[in-house]
């Protein structure tokens, strides 16, 4: 079957039902999202469909075929990182760094959608999130120093 | 000349019936306006008797004055929530014990005329979309408890919106009209072919806990039908299933499954209540288990006897073990795409299902947090999927502070054909039930009303089932 994935298409062998985080990790190596729980509930699986964000550890690759998926390789590099990514290294708001990709997509998306996002939406967007290191703080930070260089940016494109 | 005599004769004739038609129809609508009562000044708080308070708490949890009298985000029984009719909006009231905005001049017997004959302190008419046609049956001596209770709220000054109804609607007189085809004043008389528990459970049922208001179908004026009660209805979006010889359950309810689900919030061989019955359960809680058995004793014997179990659930039981004592016993989607085995199936419902659903329903954690069996789901063996769309949609969330059942929505990654499909597969492959009419109709119905069900399903479940370690903190302060 055929599979959009960070903007390339992929042609895979793999049976239907398989969870599509495990298509990412075991077929096509993007590692960035993590296998917590496999019940959709701890969010550290979390990529985008069509900018949306799902967990993948419970979607099946088959529900996926005319549809865009992004994964955290797919916005940005080492070299050229999105600001969320850039955000995240700034403020160093990862410890172990198992749930920080699914933290990541979601505000991503959320920002994507509402450029604006007040902290207390912020924070109530990541309420499926579980994070055990308690690195919630630096989390809210980075997302909020992400908010700031995306507004300049746009401000920036409008000059 | 003859013919202009009976031309006048004529005209007379239609002007006087003109005249006593005017008059009868201004009659009716001055008539259609009880006698306002005295606004008295709010008796202190500690007037009331501290155990009338408490009685009356009770009754309010019962009753689950809250959830209608309380906006999403607004302070508790202050009003604002908006409900919607199949003629419009009506604005729940305040009933905190405010003088301008609440209830805070009405005396106990204006309260007590409210609840029995559904009439306003100034005399106006309440609309019923207020079920006091059930808590007319409500004795004096309970809304004395409740009155109690309301009057030593905190008191709130909000006005709640206007209602949005169409004329004539929006003139109260036409509900004098309501009242005389549809309203059997209380209060309620005990069977005594029934014995105490019974009747007890039938006096909380189907006055203030008014359980009919959604389980009951309504006819094109609202009312609920008088011969077909408790046969099922529904309630903002959600199905509320029959609590009679109708019933879909695919494992018939008892009085010990009724008194456990409406304690805890979930049966084992039911399910979580969720949409507007999660918001019942929540404020049941608190209410002791004296009243939930006398209740779940009353519609236990609704209900009927017990049918035997059909096929799909004896398998499904049995296999249901499968999870449990098998090698790979983990619960996750990637244990049971592998447990699965075999090819995929040509069915995109049954692949759709192993990869999404399997994991958590068929997996060995137990109820309420582990998937229900979806053989024993109501959602799939009721009438139409609307629950189940509901709920595969928008998922339960979580609740703050509180363990309860979470499970993910689906709306983002599921296209409408993929639902269809995953829909048609659980009710062909779980039960031996006829297909669905009209899947398509009751999934645009389930997208449109996202604000509804999201909305209702939280704050979710309370869940303290005997035997697990956990009470949560904030227990003590209700």
């Amino acid at each position: 079957m055929k599979l959009n994935v960070n903007d390339r298409q992929h042609d895979l062998d793999v049976d239907p039902r398989t969870p599509l985080l495990y298509v990412l990790r075991d077929e096509l190596k993007l590692n960035a999202a993590k296998f917590g729980c496999g019940l959709g509930q701890c969010g550290a699986c979390t990529v985008l469909v069509d900018g949306e964000p799902v967990f993948s550890c419970v979607t099946p690759v088959s529900l996926l075929a005319e549809r865009k998926v992004t994964t955290l390789e797919g916005l940005g590099t080492a070299a050229e990182p999105a600001p969320i990514q850039r955000a995240f290294i700034e403020v160093q708001a990862a410890q172990c760094g198992y749930c920080i990709p699914g933290m990541m997509m979601r505000a991503h998306a959320l920002l994507q959608k509402q450029p604006q996002a007040s902290d207390a939406e912020i924070q109530a967007c990541l309420e499926p999130h579980l994070c055990r290191c308690g690195t919630h703080m630096r989390i809210l930070r980075a997302i909020r120093l992400a908010r700031s260089l995306m507004m300049a940016a746009q401000a920036g494109d409008r000059r | 000349m003859p013919g202009r005599s009976i031309a006048r004769r004529f005209a007379i004739s239609v002007g006087v019936v003109c005249l006593v038609l005017a008059l009868g129809i201004g009659t009716f609508f001055f008539a259609a306006q009880a006698p306002s009562m005295d606004p008295i000044v709010p008796p202190p708080a500690n007037s009331f008797a501290s155990d009338l308070v408490q009685r009356g708490a009770t009754l309010a949890a019962i009753g689950n004055c809250d959830v209608c009298h309380t906006a999403p985000g607004g302070r508790e029984f202050a009003g604002g929530r908006a409900l919607p009719t199949p003629f419009g909006t009506v604005y729940a009231t305040n009933i905190t014990p405010d003088t301008q905005s609440g209830i805070g001049t009405w005396s106990q017997a204006a309260f007590k005329r409210a609840m029995r004959s559904g009439v306003r302190r100034d005399g106006a008419y309440l609309y019923p979309a207020f079920p006091y046609d059930h808590f007319t049956l409500i004795s004096d001596e309970d809304n004395a408890a409740l009155y109690a209770f309301l009057m030593t709220r905190a008191a709130v000054r909000v006005t709640p919106p206007a209602n949005e109804l169409p004329f004539p609607l929006n003139m109260r007189p036409v509900v004098f009209g309501w009242n005389l085809l549809f309203l059997r004043t209380g209060p309620f008389r005990a069977d005594t072919a029934h014995d105490e528990t019974w009747n007890r459970g039938a006096y909380l049922v189907e006055g203030i806990g008014h359980c009919g208001a959604c389980h009951t179908p309504r006819n094109f004026l609202t009312a609920e039908k008088s011969d077909r009660r408790l046969s099922g209805g529904e309630s903002e979006g959600w199905t509320a299933y029959a609590l009679n010889d109708a019933s879909p359950a695919p494992v018939r309810w008892n009085a010990e499954t009724f008194e456990h689900y409406l304690r805890f919030g979930f049966d084992q061989s039911h399910g979580t209540a969720r949409g507007p019955m999660a918001e019942v359960a929540n404020d049941l809680h608190a209410v002791p288990q004296q009243d939930i058995h006398a209740m779940a004793v009353y519609l236990a014997a609704q209900i009927g006897e017990a049918k035997p179990p059909s096929a799909k659930v004896e398998q499904q039981q049995a296999g249901q073990n499968r999870g449990k004592t098998s090698a790979a016993n983990s619960a996750d989607s990637q244990a049971a795409v592998s447990r699965a085995g075999g090819a995929p199936s040509s069915d995109e419902g049954a692949i759709i299902y192993l990869g999404a659903c399997a994991g958590c329903h068929e997996g060995p954690r137990a109820m309420p947090f582990g998937g229900i069996d979806l053989a024993l789901s109501s959602g799939v063996a009721g009438p139409t999927p609307t629950n189940l769309f509901n709920v595969v949609l928008y998922g339960l969330p979580a609740a703050e502070a509180v363990r309860v059942p979470v499970m993910p929505g689906f709306a983002a990654v599921m296209t409408d054909s993929q639902l269809v499909a995953l829909a048609r597969y659980l009710r062909a492959h779980f039960t031996d039930k006829e297909p669905w009419q009209d899947v398509e109709q009751s999934l645009r119905a389930a997208r449109r009303s996202a604000q509804a069900a999201i909305v209702r399903s939280a704050p979710s479940v309370r869940l303290n089932p005997p035997g697990t370690a956990q009470r949560p903190q904030n227990e003590a302060q209700r």
